[in-house]
């Protein structure tokens, strides 16, 4: 623990106040835009860490659970089935049938270690996205490959966030007021993560990451702390996924990729498996860099060769595989894992 | 019953690509207890650089076997010298490394390989030239192609002759030696880095086989062909039993006619409501059900719980 813990967290507060502001300013709302998917992110990458990195259960189809907050939200708050529920009722609805999905993926699975249950969550993953894919007949639920448009945008205290809002002379844009919506609710997860990590609930999670037969032999019911942590992880990726659907107001199979859900993990494990700094990092990163590097690949070949050699979408994900390869060969507990962790290394 | 003939002919087809990829990762499996992620683009590479030299010699009037036959060889040399690359530089230096970094610096290398292979070859589906012999034959109401002929034909060949290299020479000793305990294995004077490199060769060799014959069945191949394609061959190796060679040719075999069976049957099954864009569906769902109930597979033995 640093010596003066408020001052630290105080400045995290005016740097995460200020960050859109000066962004937006500077950068323009592009770039506030990518702040609010980091913010979206590493609440999914914080409720994967729940799965993954506490519990150790390798779960690679994690973006079904986005995909399902994001499609209930979609549903129910859209011209699509003529729902306009409000967010306050979407939003806990999606965590619980989130987590159902959670707890109905993780009963048949649990007696599956390692990379079996990592290929069956995948499978999982993948039927999801097809389910999604193909309900548009013959009764149209999800419409198909072509999404579901014209979401209703989260509207708060009767003001959808969509719109400006001019407050102390400075006025903020939609993406803005989303970048604080999630901001708020990312910490609220963290706030959530790191209680329940120093939890009963939490030790009995690493003891069964740790050695699952020992800790049935401690009592632990190994059966039950596995689906809850399915349930929690899947809940937290059901409250992304609303967020994600009322932010972009439209949603489609596309964005429910095994693609993402390989970069969550990423994030994860390249921050920290089991470190809630670490994650954080991890998902800040990888949703920054992409970026930046999208923007900055295409002038910097133009700089360098005169034209663009090679695509810059592809160079980005080449680099992304490359960058999974060497953190794993040298630092196979992320960027900046648990002490705990590292003293086990160490040795 | 033409629909069902059919569709166990197509099957049967496909089951023996699914078998041959099969057979890479099961080897893998064996020997390491690792789930060789990456296969499936080799597979994906196989292809691609056999349809580059395909392509290449198509105009010279060579027969077309022979060309395909030339494709072949180039595209197993390339995908040999990957499978040893990626064993080395991927997995080897991780190998007492916790379960989990093996695994992702595989779906690195698969990443990778797919990008590779689109900055290579581009976003396009290529199709593959008909070189081989393509004449339909009848049989009972149903048809069949000459080159579904020598697909089946090609697969059951080479899998006999893996058994027969596993099982008869002294190179396939040495591999189940070092499967069965790579350090007594060691002892007794067998290399396992050597083996295991060995095994990774083998099952690339194999891949670009399916490549060259997955490509000559559909007529396309792409840079993004490698994925599912693996991962229900990976199905197919755990439904026949991983890490047991015969289990993953029947597997594959019959993960393939389950597919074709599926595809043709479920619109009729459910009334319409499900149609044959559900094909996927069914490799996922034949892979939840055998590791629920049978996770050791339809040939697999039953190991302890390791603690």
């Amino acid at each position: 623990m640093p010596r003066k813990p408020w001052l630290g967290v105080t400045l995290v507060a005016v740097a995460l106040v200020l960050a859109p502001i000066v962004v937006g300013a500077s950068l323009g709302n592009a770039w506030v835009r990518v702040l609010d998917f980091a913010a979206l992110y590493v609440m999914l990458a914080l409720g994967l860490n729940i799965v993954v990195g506490f519990a150790g259960l390798l779960d690679l189809g994690y973006i079904a659970f986005y995909a399902v907050g994001a499609y209930l939200y979609a549903l129910l708050a859209s011209p699509h089935l003529g729902l306009h529920w409000p967010v306050w009722a979407v939003l806990p609805l999606g965590a619980l049938v989130a987590g159902v999905f959670g707890v109905l993926l993780g009963a048949p699975t649990l007696r599956l270690r390692g990379d079996y249950l990592a290929i069956v969550t995948l499978g999982f993953g993948e039927i999801i996205r097809i389910f999604l894919n193909n309900l548009n007949a013959p009764i149209n639920i999800t419409n198909g490959p072509k999404g579901i448009a014209r979401i209703d945008p989260i509207t708060l205290f009767g003001h959808p966030l969509s719109k400006p809002i001019d407050f102390l002379g400075i006025t903020f844009s939609g993406v803005m007021l989303y970048y604080y919506l999630f901001v708020v609710l990312a910490l609220g997860i963290v706030f959530v993560g790191i209680r329940l990590q120093d939890s009963r609930i939490g030790r009995a999670w690493v003891a069964i990451r740790e050695d699952e037969v020992a800790a049935k032999a401690c009592g632990i019911n190994t059966r039950n702390i596995k689906l809850l942590a399915f349930a929690m992880g899947a809940s937290f990726g059901g409250i992304s996924g609303g967020l994600f659907a009322g932010f972009q107001e439209f949603v489609s199979p596309e964005s429910f990729g095994l693609l993402e859900s390989v970069m969550v993990l990423c994030m994860v494990v390249l921050g920290g498996m089991g470190h809630i700094p670490g994650v954080i990092l991890g998902g800040v990163l990888l949703s920054i860099l992409p970026e930046a590097f999208r923007h900055g690949a295409a002038p910097l070949q133009h700089a360098l060769f005169g034209k663009v050699v090679l695509d810059p979408e592809a160079l980005r994900m080449l680099l992304f595989g490359l960058a999974l390869i060497a953190v794993m060969l040298y630092r196979p507990a992320g960027l900046w894992p648990e002490p705990r962790h590292r003293r086990e290394l160490a040795k | 019953m033409d629909i069902f003939l059919q569709q166990l002919i197509n099957g049967l087809t496909l089951g023996s690509i699914y078998a041959l990829v099969a057979l890479g990762y099961t080897m893998v499996y064996g020997i390491l207890g690792l789930i060789n992620f990456a296969h499936g683009e080799v597979v994906m590479i196989g292809a691609l650089s056999s349809l580059t030299v395909i392509q290449s010699l198509a105009g010279s009037g060579l027969p077309g076997p022979l060309v395909v036959l030339i494709g072949l060889v180039a595209a197993a040399m390339v995908c040999m010298l990957l499978g040893f690359a990626i064993e080395r530089i991927a997995y080897r230096p991780l190998r007492n490394a916790p379960r989990l970094a093996p695994l992702i610096t595989a779906i690195g290398v698969s990443i990778v390989l797919q990008q590779l292979a689109m900055l290579t070859w581009g976003r396009s589906y290529h199709s593959v030239p008909a070189l081989l012999p393509s004449d339909t034959h009848e049989i009972f109401g149903a048809s069949f192609t000459e080159v579904q002929v020598i697909i089946v034909v090609v697969a059951a060949l080479t899998m006999a002759g893996l058994i027969l290299l596993v099982n008869r020479t002294r190179l396939g000793r040495a591999m189940r030696a070092t499967a069965e305990n790579p350090g007594i294995a060691g002892l007794m004077g067998v290399d396992a880095n050597r083996i295991i490199s060995l095994t990774f060769v083998i099952g690339s060799a194999l891949a670009a086989l399916a490549g060259v014959l997955v490509s000559a069945n559909y007529g396309i191949a792409h840079y993004n062909m490698g994925f599912i394609l693996g991962l229900k061959a990976f199905t197919a190796a755990v439904l026949g039993g991983i890490g047991n060679l015969a289990g993953a040719m029947v597997g594959g075999v019959l993960l393939g006619i389950i597919e074709a069976l599926g595809a043709g049957y479920i619109g009729d099954l459910t009334g319409g409501v499900l149609g044959s864009n559900y094909q996927d569906v069914f490799a996922f769902f034949v892979l939840i059900v055998v590791l629920i109930f049978r996770p050791s597979g339809l040939m697999g033995e039953k190991v302890a719980e390791r603690a």
